[in-house]
C-alpha cells in the first residue's frame, strides 16, 4: 500500500524549479502529482512520478539532493464529508499527518489524496481495518 | 595627559636598555620554566646568555596562536597554578580556544597600560566610563575596567547588549567617555536616537574603540554623528588584552605601543624576516615584563607597520600604524575573532554535515551580520520543512554557543557554493566603507 514520494531540496531563486522539470522532461517521466512546501529561502519539492528510480538518478546526476519517502494514496469519495471521516479515525487513533496534498485523477469518481503519516504502517493497518481504500504505488505510477 | 610620564617618554636609548634588560631576563624565564620555550631554545642552540642586543631577538622562536592551543590549557604557563589569579579565553570550539592567564603584578601591569591608553585618549579622573566591551573571558570588559579605575575615573560596566537600556543609563548618568567596538557605537547611537536621544547633546566626550578593524571614514562617521573623539585602542587577550597600544588624541596618527612592556617586530609573514622599521608586515609581539604566560614573539597575524618618529604628544614609544588586514583567514565579527576552520568543526560536529559551506559577511546599518551557507546533502535532507529549519536553528546555536557570534544558517543546494578554480572560496566579507 506504500507508495514512493522522491522529495527535491531547492533553493529558492528563480529557474530552480524549470530545472527539475527539464530534466524530468528529458528524461520522459511524468509528473503524477506534487506539492511544493516552501519557506523564505529553501524549499522542498514533493513528486510522485511515473519512474522513481529514472527521475532520481536523473535528478541527482543533474546535482539536486534528493530523497525517498514512503507516503500513501488514499482514495476519498468525493463529496462533502468524504475527507473529514477519513481525518476524522486518523485523529482517534493519534496518528499525525504530517502533510497531504490531492492527486489528480481524471477517470474516477473518487479523489485520490497522498498523505505523509508521522507512523505510515500504523496509518495502513488502520484505514485497511476500516475499509478505505488505498492504491498501491505501482498502480498510481501509471494513473 | 600622560599617566606614566617616566615611561611613556623615555628617551629612546635609555628604552632600548631597559628593553633589552627586560628581554634577557624573560628569556631566562621561559627557559627555566617553559618546557615549550626551553625545548624550541635548545633546538636552535639559543641559550639565554647569547641575548646580547635587541637584535638578538631574531634568535628567539616564534609563538604561533596554535601553540597555545597544544597546550591547551594551561601548558604555556610559566607560574604555577597558585601564582594565576586571573584566567582569560578567547572563543573557541571545545579544547581550541586559547587561554591566557596572569598573576597580581600581571594585573596591576595591565591596570596600568588601560590607565595609560585611557588617559591618551584624553580621560582623566572625575570621568564617567561607560564600558560597552563585554564581560567575561573576553578581555575587552574587564581590562578597560580595572584601567578606569586606576585612572581615577568612575566606571560603569554595563557591558555587551540590551542596546536601549545602555542609551539610557549613558544619558542618565551622563557619561564622559565611551568604550566599546566602533560598530557597535554606531548602532548605540541609531538606538539612541530612535529613543529621541541626541548624542551630540550628552556630555559625552570620548570614544575609545577597538576589538574589531575600522577605517578613518568610520571615525569620522562615528565622530560626526556622536560628537566626539573617537580613538583607536589595540590590543589581543594572548599579549595582554585592550592597552597594548593607543593614539594619543593630540595627534591620532598612529598607536602607540606600550614599549616597556611590549617589544613589537614586524615580519614578512611568509619568509618570517623581521622587516626595517617602516615597512608594512606582520605584526609579531614580545611580552617583556608578562608573568602567567609570557609569550616570545607572538605571531599576531595583523598586518602594520611601525614608526619610531618621536610624537607631538610627547610620548617617545613606537606608533603602529592602523591594523589594516590579517595575514590570516581570521574574522572579526562584531569584536569575536572567528576562523572558519572553527565553524568547520562545528558544521561537521552537527549530524556531520559535509564542510562545503561559506560565510558571508556584511554591515547593516553598523553591525555585522554572518550568514553561513550550508550545502544540504542526501545525508541531512528530509522531506519535511521542520527538520531542516531544526537543522538550520541547530547549527546557529551551537554557532552561537561555542563561538559567541550570532550568525544565521541558510541551506543551499549542492555545489550552491560558488568554487573557484575548483577551491571553494569560504568566506565573502562584503563589509566596505
Amino acid at each position: 500500500m506504500k507508495v514512493d514520494q522522491l522529495s527535491i531540496f531547492l533553493e529558492n531563486r528563480a529557474g530552480r524549479l524549470a530545472e527539475v522539470t527539464r530534466i524530468l522532461s528529458e528524461a520522459d517521466v511524468n509528473i503524477r502529482a506534487l506539492s511544493l512546501a516552501d519557506t523564505s529561502d529553501f524549499g522542498i519539492l514533493r513528486l510522485i512520478v511515473s519512474d522513481f528510480d529514472k527521475a532520481k538518478d536523473n535528478l541527482k546526476a543533474g546535482g539536486f539532493t534528493v530523497g525517498r519517502t514512503t507516503v500513501v494514496a488514499v482514495e476519498v469519495p468525493d463529496k462533502p464529508g468524504g475527507l473529514h471521516k477519513i481525518l476524522d479515525m486518523l485523529r482517534d487513533a493519534k496518528v499525525n499527518v504530517e502533510y497531504m496534498y490531492a492527486f489528480v485523477n481524471q477517470s474516477s469518481t473518487n479523489a485520490v489524496i497522498i498523505f505523509r503519516f508521522d507512523r505510515t504502517d500504523q496509518a495502513i493497518e488502520l484505514l485497511q481495518k476500516n475499509g478505505i481504500t488505498m492504491v498501491p504505488g505501482e498502480k498510481l505510477y501509471k494513473m | 595627559m600622560i599617566f606614566d610620564v617616566e615611561n611613556e617618554t623615555l628617551p629612546r636609548e635609555d628604552l632600548q636598555k631597559l628593553q633589552l634588560r627586560r628581554l634577557q631576563d624573560l628569556v631566562a624565564r621561559v627557559y627555566e620554566n617553559v618546557p615549550f620555550y626551553r625545548k624550541k631554545l635548545d633546538e636552535r642552540g639559543v641559550k639565554p646568555a647569547h641575548i646580547q642586543q635587541l637584535s638578538d631577538v631574531t634568535l628567539l622562536p616564534f609563538t604561533e596562536k596554535q601553540d597555545l592551543r597544544n597546550h591547551y590549557p594551561f601548558g604555556l604557563f610559566a607560574v604555577s597554578r597558585e601564582n594565576i589569579v586571573r584566567i582569560h579565553s578567547s572563543s573557541g570550539t571545545t579544547g581550541k580556544a586559547t587561554v591566557v592567564g596572569y598573576t597580581r603584578r600581571d594585573i596591576r601591569t595591565w591596570a596600568k597600560l588601560c590607565a595609560r591608553s585611557l588617559a591618551a585618549a584624553g580621560a582623566h579622573s572625575g570621568d564617567f566610563v561607560h564600558n560597552a566591551y563585554g564581560y567575561g573571558l573576553f578581555t575587552g570588559g574587564l581590562g578597560v575596567h580595572y584601567g578606569a579605575e586606576e585612572l581615577g575615573a568612575t566606571v560603569i560596566p554595563v557591558s555587551g547588549g540590551a542596546t536601549r537600556r545602555q542609551a539610557m543609563l549613558l544619558r542618565d548618568f551622563g557619561a564622559t567617555v565611551l568604550t566599546c567596538t566602533p560598530s557597535y557605537a554606531l548602532h548605540l547611537f541609531e538606538a539612541a536616537k530612535e529613543m529621541g536621544i541626541d548624542f551630540r547633546e550628552l556630555p559625552l566626550r570620548i570614544g575609545i574603540h577597538g576589538a574589531e578593524p575600522w577605517t578613518e571614514s568610520m571615525r569620522n562617521e562615528i565622530e560626526n554623528k556622536l560628537g566626539i573623539t573617537a580613538i583607536d585602542i589595540y590590543g589581543l587577550s594572548e599579549i595582554m588584552g585592550p592597552g597594548v597600544a593607543i593614539e594619543c588624541a593630540k595627534v591620532k596618527k598612529g598607536l602607540h605601543i606600550q614599549e616597556d612592556h611590549f617589544l613589537p617586530e614586524i615580519i614578512d609573514s611568509e619568509t618570517g624576516e623581521q622587516l626595517p622599521t617602516g615597512e608594512k608586515g606582520e605584526l609579531v609581539m614580545t611580552t617583556l615584563t608578562k608573568e602567567g604566560i609570557p609569550l616570545l614573539r607572538y605571531r599576531t597575524r595583523d598586518i602594520s607597520r611601525l614608526n619610531t618618529a618621536p610624537c607631538r604628544c610627547g610620548r617617545t614609544t613606537a606608533r603602529m600604524e592602523r591594523v589594516t588586514g590579517r595575514s590570516d583567514d581570521m574574522l572579526i565579527i562584531r569584536g569575536v575573532n572567528v576562523f572558519p576552520s572553527q565553524i568547520e568543526t562545528i558544521l561537521l560536529d552537527t549530524e556531520g554535515l559535509t564542510p562545503h559551506y561559506q560565510l558571508i559577511v556584511t554591515r547593516a546599518g553598523n553591525l555585522d551580520n554572518m550568514e553561513v551557507r550550508v550545502e544540504v546533502d542526501e545525508n541531512v535532507f528530509s522531506d519535511q520543512v521542520k527538520n531542516l529549519q531544526r537543522l538550520e536553528s541547530k547549527i546557529e546555536k551551537n554557532i552561537k554557543e561555542f563561538l559567541g557570534v550570532t550568525a544565521k544558517c541558510k541551506l543551499v543546494e549542492p555545489k550552491g557554493i560558488e568554487r573557484s578554480e575548483g577551491k571553494a572560496k569560504r568566506i565573502i566579507d562584503m563589509r566596505k566603507d
